[in-house]
């Protein structure tokens, strides 16, 4: 393997004809860790590592391997593993599919069955992909990228089309991989659904730059907040007023703007109110990352 | 080194879909059926010209051409399309199930890659040449045999006219690979291929042929080059203007160069463009 080796993105742009789909944006992926890369449908994820990857031509700006373009990378699939949207020639097989490129790379054939079986695929290996299902297309996707045992992973959605299992398994796979030294850049339109394996996040919106840092920076920035019941909403109401807690009534109880369950606890024993629930609000991290990108749809 | 790994690549991309059998199937089956049957017919018009002519058969064939290399030629004066189609849907292909993604993650020089299409298609060409000449020789001369004919399989001129057939057909498929370049679209190269070679291109030809300036520039449209470098073709005997025609060296170095030209043009053009 090769060692892991940082991405660069600085000041990139990219318009496609009056559509500025990345607008001067900047951020560094560091090796040894997994980085999200998030943002709502058409932020310009796929477009940014289109870019880092030599298919898309930069309007303005750079995306490099620690400095290198991946087009001047000596041995490309050897430096860098890549998944952007499962692409096949639909009358080939899936082993075939990978020994054409690995011909290509120079890569020693025998790899083929070897990351065949890493994925799981093996035993479908000599069927035409037109008939392979959305997740044994995604795990072809990850075995393209596992074939020259890069450095650097590069994931546009890996998690699309897969199954609990293949979910759980990629999870523990990428982690695995970052344990390793490796770098790890991985797309995902929702936070949630990369949040439990993720060291670092990028999130943009719109082709900009929103925030980047630690996954436990944004949980800071995330106030998690409290759900309070009690079959007496009135009187409930009338104790959080006193204890001067900020509370807006949904669907299942009043949320609370305080992080702490215990506070609200005891704003209502002091109140003398029964509660029929009292827990913390657990979508605090998506809904936080909602705000920062601006509530998604609009 | 990377040219030849490309090259290796994209043999493996040709021989491991079911298009290429299809096509050598089809192509094959059309030599056979043409070079078989004309022989035949050419075989028993000449020697019954009276029933010939009864029946309204009009072979067109003046006296004392040589019926061998006419018939044998129909490997690449119809056969041609055929490396034609397989070079541009090399190309095209790649553009349609938009695996130009990972072939150019696996070799981000995308000339690199297009030589290496280039070269294969050239050699894939070559390949399909000699299973249409294995064809048409073999049914020709057994046609021919059985009308006691002069085969010609003893004379070094027609086995020099089959390899001038089978370095058409290689460069025909360099052309397939130029053209898909210049037409991305897949529908739309094949319609350009069929359209061109069975109706533009003959109709020009028979147009060109009316005066002698028009002829001196016909004879470098493709499908003329193409007879020109072969030799003895049906199309050039059943046109008058065949005195008018280019060397056969110049006629290669037209098929090649159309080739090259095209190539050249695509991947600087649509080639380059941005893969999303
Ligand atoms: N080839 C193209 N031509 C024109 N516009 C494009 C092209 N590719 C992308 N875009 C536009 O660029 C913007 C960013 O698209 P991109 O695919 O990078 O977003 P994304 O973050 O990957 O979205 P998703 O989560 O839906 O995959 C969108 O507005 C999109 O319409
Ligand atoms: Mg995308």
């Amino acid at each position: 393997m090769a060692g892991g080796i940082p991405i660069m993105i600085e000041g990139l742009t990219k318009q496609f004809g009056p559509v500025t789909a990345v607008d001067d944006l900047s951020f560094t992926v560091e090796p040894g860790r997994v980085t999200g890369f998030l943002g709502p449908n058409g932020a310009g994820k796929t477009t940014t590592l289109r870019v880092l990857l030599g298919l898309v031509r930069a309007t303005a700006g750079t995306a490099t391997f620690g400095g290198t373009p991946y087009h001047d990378l000596p041995r490309p699939l050897e430096t860098v593993g890549t998944a952007l949207e499962a692409t096949f020639h639909p009358g080939r097989t899936a082993r075939h599919h990978l020994k054409v490129y690995a011909t290509a790379a120079g890569l020693p054939a025998a790899r083929v069955q070897q990351v065949l079986e890493m994925v799981g695929i093996a035993e479908f290996a000599d069927r035409r992909v037109g008939g392979y299902s959305l997740g044994m297309r995604q795990r072809l996707s990850l075995a393209y990228t596992l074939i020259g045992d890069p450095g650097v992973f590069v994931l546009d959605e890996p998690i699309n089309g897969l199954d609990p299992e293949g979910i759980k398994w990629i999870r523990g796979f990428l982690q695995a991989l970052a344990r390793e030294g490796r770098t790890v850049l991985v797309s995902s339109h929702l936070l949630s659904e990369v949040q439990q394996s993720v060291d670092d996040v990028v999130i943009i919106s719109k082709g900009r730059l929103i925030k980047s840092g630690t996954l436990s920076s944004l949980e800071l920035e995330a106030a998690p907040r409290t759900i309070v019941d009690s079959p007496d909403r009135e009187k409930l109401s009338e104790a959080l007023d006193e204890a001067g807690l900020a509370y807006t009534e949904g669907r299942g109880g009043f949320i609370v703007d305080e992080h702490d369950p215990g506070v609200v606890g005891r704003a209502a024993f002091l109140g003398g109110v029964e509660l029929s629930a009292l827990h913390r609000l657990k979508s605090g991290l998506e809904e936080s990352f909602l705000t920062l990108v601006g509530g998604g749809e609009e | 080194m990377s040219l030849l790994r490309s090259i290796a690549s994209e043999f493996q991309k040709v021989f491991t879909t079911r298009m290429w059998w299809l096509l050598a199937l089809l192509l094959v089956g059309y030599v056979l059926v043409l070079a078989g049957g004309f022989g035949a017919f050419l075989g028993w018009a000449v020697r019954n010209p009276d029933a010939a002519a009864a029946t309204g058969g009009n072979t067109g064939v003046p006296p004392g051409t040589e019926l061998a290399p006419l018939i044998y030629t129909f490997a690449s004066s119809i056969g041609y399309v055929f490396p034609v189609l397989l070079g541009a849907l090399a190309v095209t292909g790649e553009f349609r199930h938009r695996t130009l993604t990972p072939t150019f993650l696996a070799e981000p020089h995308r000339s690199i890659v297009l030589g290496g299409k280039f070269v294969t298609q050239l050699v894939v060409g070559a390949g399909l040449g000699v299973a249409a000449f294995a064809t048409s020789v073999g049914s020709g001369a057994a046609a021919l045999a059985a009308f006691d004919f002069d085969t010609g399989l003893d004379q070094g001129d027609t086995w020099a006219l089959i390899g001038r057939g089978v370095l058409a057909m290689a460069l025909w498929g360099g052309i397939g690979v130029g053209l898909g370049a210049l037409v991305p679209n897949q529908v739309a190269a094949i319609v350009i291929v069929i359209a061109f070679t069975q109706f533009v291109e003959p109709i020009l030809r028979l147009a060109a042929s009316f005066s002698d300036v028009t002829a001196s520039i016909g004879r470098f449209l493709p499908g003329a080059a193409s007879d020109a470098l072969v030799g003895a073709s049906f199309y050039s005997i059943m046109s008058t203007g065949s005195s008018s025609s280019l060397d056969w060296w110049q006629g290669g170095l037209v098929l090649l160069g159309i080739a090259v030209v095209a190539t050249v043009i695509g991947g600087a053009t649509t080639w380059r463009r941005d893969v999303t």
